[in-house]
């Protein structure tokens, strides 16, 4: 049984200017030790989805509907109170900016601390202990001695260990990394990649790692989920997403990568840009930048079918399946070339 | 002392001649100390003897970690900081210096794109003011002739003239970007300086830009320095890389060189750390992972300033001579370095036992 199972999520914001469906209709589930992979541009609800899991989306003038289960129990009908004894303890989150999810006035030795010792009765000298244990894990460096030191003492991606350091303190069953290494440079993103890899090994999370750059999920996914304003646009293991992708939105994205293409050579963009989600396109969402679209793909809303001949690949597109076999073999082929 | 001095080996290709050449360009920003007798306790030496040049029609990709100090050294080649030390020569004039009018002259043809296009344009003026100031400010035309030639100037970074008179909010990131790319395009600069203008786009709408880009150098004869942190966008978009570490060029050669060959150790390390779109590839090599933090600039490390996390460090030669860029034996590209890799890819960057400086 999966470790998380979301099926049909849905968040609608009120607001002036009328409804903001940022998730609609999304459904995934997590295995224990895995890592999925949700990716998408900006807007296309990746955040929110995850923000609404943890419960950190609530008010009045929000409307969340789906379920979200986990271990068991659905996440989105329990009580907030009972909820606070998940967060932090089985399920836990990274933000993308190091700078601003760590409170700037305590030590981080105290900031690690309350993390222990909100979900268990331990001394301060216990709690202490599991901390030093924990900068050891990620790899800080004399870790004894940075204790009693400050958010600002630490470079960015010092500050994304500790982050870390703080998400993993208490073992959780589930860790969502929101985009965690964008802010980071290269070396320092291979760095924190290579520790969140160990970690998993280690201690056997699950994890759901929201981001934009595809070449990180071809680094650590087991799974992808395609997300494009607000819904799935595609769902599959990444080989599948990779070597035989069926959406146009995510060859699309393949396409646009400069790693792919060749010097000298035009990049191949997504025409347009991701449309508003207070008013989102008829039929498939992605019609009005498709290429390949149809008349069909103005009015109906297309299934998010199984790739025939597959175990869990589904896309959400109208094309027929020779076509998109034929397009999803032409980049695979870009794709495994460009490994020579 | 190093200096770009024989492309023509490097790059054959048929090339205008010099625009820009910067040689040994520093900028120390002072740290003091005290209210009222500011004493100077400290300097961050951002840009620390930089040295390259770009020939007319080239774009020169700069990448390089955040803090090793390739925007400062483009605002010094823009001129909106002054340079604490060096020569900044464009288009035959010596320009580290002047002041005044002449400033206002080389300003014409010196242009700049930034990074966020939600800072970089003022939230509280039309896009028709934002693009045409530039004309407004060098005298280019009357009103009627400004206008003209900003509704001409959208549509060719392909935005529709009618939106003359919106403001920044109402588009997109992407649009927003083609109207900093329209700004920097008005007076029809020679150079534009582009400070990692795409970094903060997603990907389907960054391919757009980078497009643009490169048909208006085509169209205008442009020269471009593009700065940015990913290194295939730059590769895509650039004739020659250099690689900057702490304020020094660490390594400098055509695009194709540098990616295929890279001979400086950092960057090797900074290309085996950029993830590979192509799960099997990724999964099967093994990334040099460096260890720690970029130092600090305010006290660099002696002499190479690389030593303290290369995996080739060498005691008694990379911490006491500093090497100097250069082009090594069996290279392409120029490199400072006293033990360059040998071969291209390795997954250990670790010095073959017995070696001797080169």
């Amino acid at each position: 049984m999966a470790l998380l199972d979301v099926k049909d999520l849905r968040t609608h914001f009120h607001t002036e200017d009328g409804i903001v469906r940022a998730v609609d209709g999304v459904s995934f589930s997590v295995e224990k030790g895995k890592t999925l992979a949700i990716v998408g541009e900006s807007g296309s609800g990746k955040s929110v989805t995850c923000l609404t899991i943890m419960g950190l989306n609530s008010g009045r003038r929000i409307d969340i509907s789906g379920e979200a289960v986990f271990d068991g129990e659905d996440l989105l009908s329990i009580p907030k109170d009972e909820l606070r004894r998940y967060r932090g303890k089985r399920i836990s989150m990274i933000f993308q900016d190091p700078m601003t999810s760590l409170n700037p006035v305590h030590t981080i030795g105290r900031q690690l601390r309350e993390a222990v010792q909100l979900h268990a009765d331990v001394t301060k000298a216990q709690a202490n202990a599991r901390a030093l244990e924990m900068l050891k894990a990620v790899r800080i460096p004399r870790p004894e001695t940075r204790l009693d030191d400050y958010p600002h003492q630490f470079s960015g991606g010092m500050r994304q260990r500790v982050m870390i350091a703080m998400a993993l303190i208490n073992n959780p069953d589930l860790l969502i990394a929101d985009e965690p290494t964008t802010a980071l440079d290269v070396t320092t993103q291979a760095q924190i990649l290579k520790l969140m890899n160990e970690l998993q090994r280690d201690f056997g999370s699950a994890i759901i790692l929201i981001t934009h750059d595809l070449g990180v999920v071809a680094e650590t996914a087991d799974d992808v989920l395609v997300m494009y304003a607000a819904q799935p646009a595609e769902r599959g293991g990444y080989e599948d997403i990779f070597y035989r992708p069926h959406h146009p939105y995510t060859w699309g994205l393949l396409r646009s990568l400069p790693h792919l293409t060749s010097v000298g050579e035009d990049l191949k963009p997504i025409p347009g840009a991701p449309p508003s989600l207070l008013n989102p396109p008829t039929g498939c969402r992605f019609h009005t930048r498709c290429p390949y679209a149809m008349d069909v793909c103005t009015t109906v809303v297309p299934e998010f079918a199984l790739v025939p001949g597959s175990g869990e690949h589904r896309a959400a597109c109208h094309l027929d399946e020779e076509t998109k076999q034929r397009e999803a073999a032409a980049i695979a082929s870009e794709t495994l070339a460009d490994s020579a | 002392m190093a200096t770009a001095t024989s492309e023509e080996t490097t790059r054959p290709a048929p090339l205008g001649d010099e625009l820009l050449r910067v040689e040994n360009l520093e900028k120390h920003f002072p740290i003091t100390r005290g209210i009222i007798f500011q004493k100077e306790i400290a300097k961050v030496r951002a840009v620390d003897g930089v040295s390259f040049s770009v020939r007319r029609g080239e774009t020169l990709g700069i990448v390089g970690e955040s803090g090793c100090g390739k925007s400062t050294m483009a605002r010094c080649v823009m001129r909106l900081l002054d340079p604490t030390g060096g020569k900044i020569t464009f288009d035959g004039q010596d320009i580290t210096h002047i002041k005044g009018n002449d400033l206002m002259r080389v300003r014409r043809e010196l242009m700049m794109v930034f990074q966020d296009p939600y800072a970089s344009l003022n939230p509280r003026k039309r896009v028709g003011y934002i693009v045409g100031e530039a004309l407004q400010v060098h005298k280019q035309g009357t009103p009627k002739e400004i206008k003209g030639r900003v509704q001409e100037l959208l549509d060719v970074v392909g935005l529709n003239p009618e939106h003359y008179n919106r403001y920044p909010h109402e588009f997109s990131g992407g649009q927003r970007q083609r109207i900093g790319v329209a700004r920097a395009l008005a007076i029809r600069p020679k150079m534009i300086v582009c400070d990692e203008p795409v970094s903060a786009l997603d990907v389907s709408v960054q391919a757009q830009i980078l497009n643009l880009l490169k048909r208006l150098q085509r169209e205008f004869d442009l020269t471009y320095i593009f700065i940015a942190h990913d290194l295939d966008v730059v590769r895509h978009i650039s004739d020659r890389v250099g690689v900057m570490y702490l304020g020094k060029v660490v390594e400098i050669g055509t695009a194709l060189d540098l990616y295929q060959h890279p001979k400086h150790p950092y960057s090797g390390a900074l290309l085996s750390a950029v993830p590979i779109p192509n799960p099997r590839a990724a999964r099967s090599r093994e990334p040099v992972v460096l260890e720690g933090d970029v130092p600090s600039p305010i006290n660099p490390p002696s002499a190479c300033r690389f030593h303290p996390r290369c995996p080739r460090f060498q005691p008694g030669t990379c911490d006491t001579i500093e090497p100097v860029l250069e082009r090594k034996e069996g290279s392409a590209s120029e490199v400072a370095c006293h033990f360059p890799l040998e071969t291209w890819p390795m997954s250990d960057l670790r010095l073959p036992s017995g070696s001797t400086p080169r």
